[in-house]
């Protein structure tokens, strides 16, 4: 899921900066209000655990790949803005250092999977298990819905982005200048893989992370 | 009050996902999968659609990561020689990722003390 340099024209791209670095601005404010020096470590263990959970590829048989981004988790353990900095962190060191999402891409990729999906999953944890104890299966369930809808949602974003630049971003001609298929193309075939496969992934891993911390800090569960 | 088990125990987990994070290579080789969709190299664009779209052909090389596609330099061909790259890369991106999240939470945290 993470757009290479090149499919997203600078009308999008440049849009996508500059509705993402509000998000970060918003949420380094939030935690210069409210993180204490001690949670450091947790920080730094969730941006760990999103950058390597999203080099794990997914095949389908034949097809294409997918991954997990642990956004959800992250925001159920840490709290959404933390993840939205963690998950950012993991993104921006791989598009830098690893090319894995463009640089022009940062933006729209932040927004794609650590705004996006983090809200989405964070806000559907919070709605379903709302009313139930941390140690309850109900959260478990939570997590796991609020992950599976993430990601999905997260997916649709990107295919939105790329789906739009033939309409966007066309040469006199007509010929598309950066990512070349349709959003009739672009969504089928991003969110139906993630809607089938990728997302219960998301799900399994958040459950179980989940039920690890029921089991040994279920402090963090809040 | 601070969790040094807790923390210790996670550590241990990132290290045996780091350890496992070849599998993210394997797996995709063994189920003959291709890239993710829309991840694809300018040429493998060209391939499937016949031209290379203008604005594509200017951006597509604009950065030059230093370890491209989670490869470390003088790793070898071959499945192992790539998975013994990609687990280097795994624990290099972790420790960057892990040691500028610290800093950055440190620093974000300055005025709130240790509480």
């Amino acid at each position: 899921m993470h757009i290479p340099d090149g499919y997203l024209g600078p009308a999008t791209y440049g849009t996508l900066f500059a509705i993402t670095i509000p998000f970060w601005a918003a949420a380094s404010m939030k935690l210069n209000r409210t993180l204490k020096s001690r949670q450091a470590p947790y920080l730094a263990l969730g941006a760990a655990f999103s950058f390597v959970i999203m080099m794990f590829n997914i095949p389908i048989i034949g097809g294409t790949t997918g991954h997990a981004t642990g956004a959800t988790i992250i925001a159920i353990l840490l709290g959404p803005w933390a993840a939205v900095i963690a998950v950012s962190v993991a993104l921006i060191i791989q598009a830098l250092l690893f090319g894995d999402g463009g640089i022009t891409a940062i933006g729209a990729n932040c927004f794609n999977m650590a705004i996006v999906g983090v809200f989405t999953g964070y806000g559907v944890y919070r709605l379903i298990g709302l009313r139930s104890g941390s140690l309850s299966k109900r959260r478990v369930l939570a997590g796991a819905i609020g992950a599976y809808v993430s990601l999905n949602a997260s997916a649709l974003a990107a295919a939105i982005l790329f789906g739009i630049q033939p309409l966007l971003e066309k040469s006199s001609t007509g010929q598309p200048l950066y990512a070349p298929f349709p959003l009739s193309i672009a969504v089928p075939a991003m969110v139906l893989q993630h809607l089938f496969v990728f997302g219960f992934v998301e799900a399994l891993i958040t459950a179980l992370v989940i039920q690890y911390f029921q089991k040994n800090d279920p402090d963090m569960l809040g | 009050m601070i969790n040094m088990t807790t923390i210790k125990k996670l550590w241990v987990g990132i290290g045996v996902l780091a350890l496992l994070s070849p599998l993210g290579l394997i797996l995709p080789s063994l189920f003959k999968a291709e890239g993710a969709w829309g991840e694809w190299s300018l040429k493998e664009v060209e391939r499937i659609i016949k031209f290379a779209p203008q604005g594509m052909k200017r951006l597509a090389g604009i950065w030059k990561a230093p370890l491209p596609d989670y490869t470390v330099p003088g790793q070898r061909t071959g499945m192992v020689g790539e998975s013994l790259g990609y687990l280097f890369a795994a624990i290099i991106g972790i420790a960057l990722v892990a040691g500028i999240m610290y800093l950055l939470a440190k620093l974000l945290a300055r005025r709130n003390g240790n509480e």
